[in-house]
């Protein structure tokens, strides 16, 4: 095994090793850079086939012979530790390095260089890349849906005002405090309700009435989602304290509606809230339909927020519980005063989780005829004036949902940092 | 006491009941008043409600969960308990007896005598014959197994991505770990349906025509109509699963032998490699000797009109079906990838080290410490996302994929107007999916759960 010192790279001839390796590797990536970016092929003389691998090889050789254990050489050291422990982890970094080279150029030409955001008209976009003028012309559409232009300002109060009335909370001070479980488990959402019923719905004090029909868009994802986000919390309190209770018919009735719920899908629920529930009501009864999803969400959201509460019921000590009743707690007490407030606190990121997967779930109501994003975007694609457009407006609609979702997640990731060092 | 005979009386009364509605009929149907008509059908399942209640009582006398225990009168104990039994039968009667005025007034009726009639609608993709004439209960059938045939192809493909991705994430390679973290960041904050719509509307609309389409793999065209492979035509199957079916034995007495050889003798044998080359020599053989051969049915271009094309033989995979599991296995590939990476994390550092101090290779490490110990963390969490993209699957109806939802809750509903029927079923059914997976799952649990002494 002798014979092949000279290619072995220690720590002796690590000069000349360092030198041709990183040349090696800087020629690989080089070529795959010229090649994607500026369609340049360095080694065109050689034939296709061996040419496509030739960076590949180059770099390879290049990698392990820069993998010197203990060089002496800090930055090395740590790029060997982290790139190159071995062949395979070789190989993997430069197919990674060559692949995100390799689809930057196209991406980067679609999305910005080659494409068109001014004009109004589909004519304005000549180019081949992403006509980003369709999605500027169909923005308010996008958020607000068939809402009449001229009134999209009270959608905006609307939010402004219920978000503000959130952040109440913020500024309470040690004497209000108490009172904060209440003001947001009951009183915020009665506030949020009216506000959201006369100020968007409208049919008083001089404003239009604007038929739920004509909701949509963004706005509409957020008015569902925040609905049925305040409703199923305490609706999955009640059945996760009935799970638990040492009533038998109590425990088989939560048991029973948890595991119904959580064993169907959405879209089945959503078809029966539109198809099904209105043969349930007495006839002269009419319920709208964006009321019966926000009922219909609210109600299967509710059987996953109560198995994340159990979960934090579960995992209190049983020494709280005696310990309360040892107080002469009753139930009610015991449960308000003692296990919630801790058990909540233990699920925070449990129940963000369940939120943030509700919001996922709101483009579902597209499949009941309700027209929020999704459902926004499969009228504009089907728009005469507008056809091809698909791939724009999909990928609008996800990176808005993407930031979104990823701050929620980012959130709840945080706050289970905050609570993790409190036990 | 109480609790155990209440709960043979039940059982009694269920066995009776179960009797006498197969030798007599059923005697509960002239009971029901006029307006609860709609409850007749649902009296076929009287014996399954008196066997689980009698379930119920059975287990609460086990419990032993008595006024003595609770602690407190015998009113806090059975009043609430009552208020809620009552408001649930209340709620249940106020629904029955509406949908029953409602039914009434509109002049439909009830019942499932609907699903032996004509379905006469048309399925764009079936796994089995199925053609307008059949009825609506063989339709239900035939989309139940469409809707199973995504969730199979999600599972496996959802559970080949999230393994590598979950391994990927622990990887000491930075630029692997990190680009496997954004791919579980990306994909798991779309929400699904905005991803089946892209890869539906949007990439796969971008592939090429069938008459532009360049062979893929030399035989497969994939076209913007969908994925075009060869079929298979056997002769002579059998056999060849016969041997298949020889050889899969023959690598389980090899692998006993081979467990024997250890524990007995220290020796360690290739198994691997010896089952590997058993499976395949013994199909080859068949070829060579017993008369089995299989030719190609290679898709061919076909005009249909001046513009039109499509290729003709072959097994053709719709793009629904395509967009459709593409999307359900990424999203839900990030979820297990998730869980498997937070049962590889949840082994001890210590069970490694110990493994790897007892001379033991990498690869014997992660296979014969690591991997057992971590599948009792991911496997409970991992079957809960297979259930989740079952679920899911039912999206299939917002790209027109002839699934369960689709088919029966849409098109079946919109031809005989039974809505209170046709959603039950469906719900129904995929309630009994989870609930049969679930109690898989808990039987599982229990027969791998560290026993402790």
């Amino acid at each position: 095994m002798n014979k092949f010192t000279f290619l072995r790279s220690d720590r002796s001839n690590i000069q000349l090793v360092l030198i041709t390796g990183t040349f090696l590797i800087t020629i690989s990536i080089l070529d795959v850079f010229l090649n994607s970016f500026f369609r340049l092929n360095l080694i065109s003389f050689l034939p296709s086939k061996v040419s496509f691998l030739t960076p590949f090889i180059i770099g390879m050789i290049g990698l392990n012979l820069i993998r010197i254990e203990y060089s002496g050489n800090k930055f090395l050291d740590i790029l060997n530790k982290n790139i190159n422990t071995s062949n395979f982890n070789a190989a993997l970094t430069l197919l990674i390095i060559f692949l995100i080279f390799k689809a930057i150029p196209p991406s980067l030409s679609w999305m910005i260089l080659d494409a068109n955001i001014s004009g109004d008209t589909k004519e304005a976009c000549t180019g081949t890349g992403a006509c980003w003028t369709y999605i500027k012309v169909w923005f308010r559409r996008f958020m607000y849906g068939m809402y009449p232009n001229e009134q999209h300002w009270r959608i905006n109060t609307a939010f402004l005002l219920v978000i503000g009335l959130g952040t109440f909370g913020l500024f309470a001070t040690e004497k209000m405090k108490k009172f904060l479980a209440l003001y947001y488990v009951v009183i915020y959402p009665i506030i949020a309700f009216l506000i959201i019923y006369y100020l968007i719905s409208g049919g008083y004090f001089g404003l239009e009435w604007i038929e739920t029909g004509a909701w949509g868009g963004l706005s509409l994802t957020f008015i569902v989602s925040f609905f049925c986000l305040i409703f199923c919390f305490p609706l999955g309190m009640i059945l996760a304290l009935g799970r638990r209770s040492n009533l038998p018919a109590v425990r088989y009735v939560s048991i029973g509606y948890i595991e119904f719920w959580r064993g169907v899908p959405l879209i089945t629920v959503l078809f029966m809230s539109s198809v099904m529930f209105p043969m349930f009501l007495p006839e002269d009864f009419f319920m709208d339909k964006l009321v019966r999803v926000i009922i219909a969400i609210t109600l299967f959201e509710g059987a996953y927020c109560a198995e994340v509460i159990r979960g934090g019921l579960q995992s209190l000590p049983r020494g709280q519980y005696d310990a309360a009743k040892s107080l002469g707690m009753g139930y009610w007490k015991m449960h308000i005063f003692v296990i919630l407030p801790q058990a909540l606190k233990l699920v925070i990121p449990g129940i963000c989780n369940t939120f943030l997967a509700l919001v996922k779930d709101t483009p579902l109501i597209f499949v009941v005829g309700l027209a929020e994003l999704a459902g926004m975007l499969a009228l504009a694609k089907t728009n005469p004036k507008w056809l091809g457009f698909a791939m724009e407006g999909y990928i609008f609609a996800a990176i808005i949902f993407w930031i979104i979702c990823y701050a929620m997640s980012k959130y709840s990731y945080n706050l289970e940092e905050k609570y993790k060092t409190d036990r | 006491m109480k609790f155990r005979i209440l709960a043979y009386l039940f059982f009694f009364v269920g066995t009776a009941d179960l009797f006498i509605k197969i030798f007599y009929g059923n005697i509960f149907s002239d009971l029901t008043e006029d307006y609860y008509e709609i409850a007749n059908p649902l009296l076929v399942f009287t014996p399954v409600l008196f066997f689980s209640i009698g379930g119920i009582f059975l287990k609460e006398s086990k419990v032993s969960l008595t006024l003595e225990n609770f602690g407190t009168s015998r009113i806090k104990y059975y009043s609430p308990q009552f208020i809620c039994l009552s408001v649930v039968v209340l709620i249940f009667l106020f629904f029955t007896f509406n949908a029953q005025m409602n039914m009434e007034n509109r002049g439909i009726d009830f019942g499932f005598d609907f699903l032996t009639q004509e379905a006469s609608f048309d399925m764009q993709f079936s796994l089995m014959d199925y053609d307008g004439q059949d009825p609506y209960w063989w339709a239900y059938v035939v989309a139940l197994l469409n809707t199973l045939l995504v969730a199979v192809l999600g599972i496996i493909f959802c559970t080949i991505i999230g393994v590598i991705v979950g391994i990927a994430r622990l990887s000491p390679n930075f630029l692997i770990r990190n680009s496997a973290a954004w791919y579980v960041e990306f994909f798991r904050n779309i929400p699904l349906l905005l991803q089946i719509f892209f890869w539906y509307y949007a990439a796969l609309r971008a592939l090429p025509l069938p008459q532009d389409a360049s062979p893929l793999f030399g035989v497969t065209y994939l076209t913007i109509k969908g994925y075009y492979m060869p079929a298979f035509i056997w002769n002579n199957l059998n056999i060849f699963l016969y041997s298949v079916l020889a050889a899969i034995i023959a690598i389980i007495f090899i692998r006993y032998y081979a467990t024997k050889l250890r524990d007995n003798e220290g020796k360690q044998i290739p198994v691997f490699y010896i089952s590997l080359i058993i499976l395949i020599i013994l199909p080859v053989l068949t070829f060579l000797a017993g008369g089995v051969s299989l030719n190609f049915e290679i898709p061919v271009l076909k005009q249909l009109s001046a513009t039109s094309f499509i290729y003709d033989g072959g097994v053709a995979v719709p793009p629904e079906l395509i967009a459709l599991t593409l999307a359900l296995s990424l999203y839900t590939a990030t979820f297990v990838a998730e869980c498997v990476r937070a049962g590889i994390q949840g082994i001890s550092k210590g069970q490694k080290e110990a493994a790897a101090s007892l001379g033991l290779t990498p690869n014997q490490v992660l296979k014969l410490v690591i991997m057992p110990q971590a599948l009792r963390i991911i496997i409970p969490p991992t079957t809960n996302q297979y259930l989740n993209l079952t679920k899911n699957s039912s999206l299939a109806a917002a790209i027109a994929y002839p699934d369960l939802v689709l088919v029966f809750a849409g098109t079946a509903l919109m031809q005989t107007g039974r809505a209170i029927e046709i959603v039950s079923i469906t719900m129904l059914t995929y309630l009994s999916i989870s609930l049969a997976i679930a109690a898989l799952m808990n039987w599982y649990n229990k027969l791998i759960e560290i026993k402790e002494k």
